[in-house]
């Protein structure tokens, strides 16, 4: 492909990249949102409600990302809910990963010293400050590694949003790819783009965590 | 709803989860032979090996599978290799699970204690002896929970081989939800089978965890 053609697609390519970074995002962010909603409630112990939490978390990490995206965009409109291909690409990432966040903030949880709480409790803090104060500080640095990580993961899954024509970068590449015939360097130089892109995006997630848990460190010397 | 749309086309289901069965066994099966060659480089004493098997799983680890699936496809087709779509879906899953693989072994390997190699160093084990007697079965015990695991992963990650065609879950859920224009239940009904076998992997990954004891728990 000379360079002219390839100058032709840049800014559909611009766009594409655009749509990944806003899919990738608010799909973390909800993400985020709906799993540690689900990790407070688990947390109540409401019989009926943890069953069906626990199931919600079992079938989101136990099928396909790409059937959850179909079953949400195919499926969705004979249930009364009609989604565009980019929003129903955000909600299903948002779905999926908030069943891995959900469990990521469990874990966060169940690394709090127990001592820890029964201490706050101990000094006469009411069970809101105890967990205002002392369990979910506490939990959330615990989680940070893991969450960084899962934001990893949830970078790469977005490409699997162009099967369901979401007009991100994946799917520019691969129009440009079948108009121009040049798939097989159009695909490459997609490779590294993105090999590039999660190397950094690691590199900066390591960076942040070793930034947050630079007191456990402390605590460790000190120990 | 209509549950009867999953059960008229159940058979056709169980044909096409056989096939995502066995895509996913051949890659994990490949994987492993890839995982174990990229895990002996990451362990080599000379350092561009080590460097090499670095490389490897930085890159099959960082690009999205899709990416490499496509790649692979066209690859083959650039180069005029007339190789059928299932080869380049069972390549793609074996050599992405190949890199985390290596992880999990070298991980293993890392976990049995120093102690047992320098041991047998010192009873005048030789140096293949070593690790065919103490370090390699050990590390694999280890490696058995973790490789379930990575198995579950690459049965999910699977469902990507329909988007070249392969008649594997997805894509006959997909079809099925075509003919019948009910994706509703051609998609639940994939689902199922899915959550069916997965749940079966993680209950045989819990048996495992629990016979091979402390030293799988991890």
């Amino acid at each position: 492909m000379n360079l002219d053609l390839f100058w032709h697609y840049v800014p559909s390519l611009l766009s594409g990249f655009g749509v990944t970074v806003v899919c990738w995002s608010a799909g973390g962010a909800l993400g985020l949102l709906l799993g540690f909603a689900i990790a407070l409630l688990r947390r109540l112990r409401i019989p009926p409600l943890s069953w069906l939490l626990r199931a919600f978390i079992e079938v989101f990490r136990g099928t396909p990302f790409l059937m959850q995206l179909f079953l949400l965009y195919a499926g969705g409109p004979s249930i009364g809910l009609k989604l565009s291909a980019t929003a129903a690409g955000i909600l299903g990432l948002g779905l999926y990963s908030s069943a891995y966040f959900a469990e990521i903030f469990r874990a966060g949880f169940a690394a709090v010293p127990v001592g820890q709480i029964e201490a706050a409790v101990s000094v006469g803090m009411a069970p809101f400050d105890a967990m205002m104060r002392v369990i979910l500080p506490a939990a959330l640095i615990a989680a940070v590694p893991a969450i960084v990580n899962m934001l990893i993961i949830l970078s790469k899954e977005t490409v699997v949003l162009s099967i369901i024509t979401v007009p991100e970068l994946m799917y520019q590449v691969q129009t440009m790819a079948a108009e121009t015939f040049t798939a097989f360097g159009a695909i490459f130089a997609m490779a590294v783009f993105y090999w590039l892109l999660v190397e950094a995006v690691s590199r900066l997630g390591l960076r942040l965590e070793a930034r947050v848990t630079a007191y456990l460190a402390h605590e460790e010397r000190a120990a | 709803m209509k549950p009867e749309v999953i059960l008229h086309s159940f058979g056709y289901l169980t044909q096409a989860a056989a096939t995502t069965i066995a895509v996913s066994l051949a890659g994990i099966v490949f994987g492993f032979a890839i995982g174990a060659l990229i895990c002996a480089a990451r362990v080599s004493r000379r350092v561009w090996l080590r460097r090499l098997g670095g490389a490897y799983v930085s890159v099959f680890r960082g690009v999205p599978l899709l990416v490499q699936l496509l790649f692979i496809y066209y690859f083959l087709a650039e180069y005029g290799l007339d190789v059928p779509a299932i080869a380049a879906a069972v390549g793609a899953l074996a050599l992405s699970s190949g890199a985390y693989q290596a992880e999990i072994l070298r991980g293993a390997l890392n976990a049995v204690p120093r102690g047992q190699g320098e041991a047998a160093t010192a009873l005048g084990f030789s140096g293949l002896d070593i690790w065919r007697r103490i370090l390699l079965p050990q590390a694999l015990r280890i490696s058995v929970p973790p490789l379930i695991n990575e198995f579950i992963l690459l049965l999910k990650a699977s469902s990507l081989v329909s988007v070249v065609g392969i008649a594997e879950l997805t894509r006959v859920s997909m079809n099925i939800a075509s003919e019948t224009y009910r994706p509703v239940e051609a998609y639940v009904g994939g689902g199922l089978f899915y959550l069916a076998i997965n749940l079966c992997l993680a209950g045989l990954g819990a048996l495992a965890e629990r016979r091979l004891g402390e030293a799988g728990a991890r």
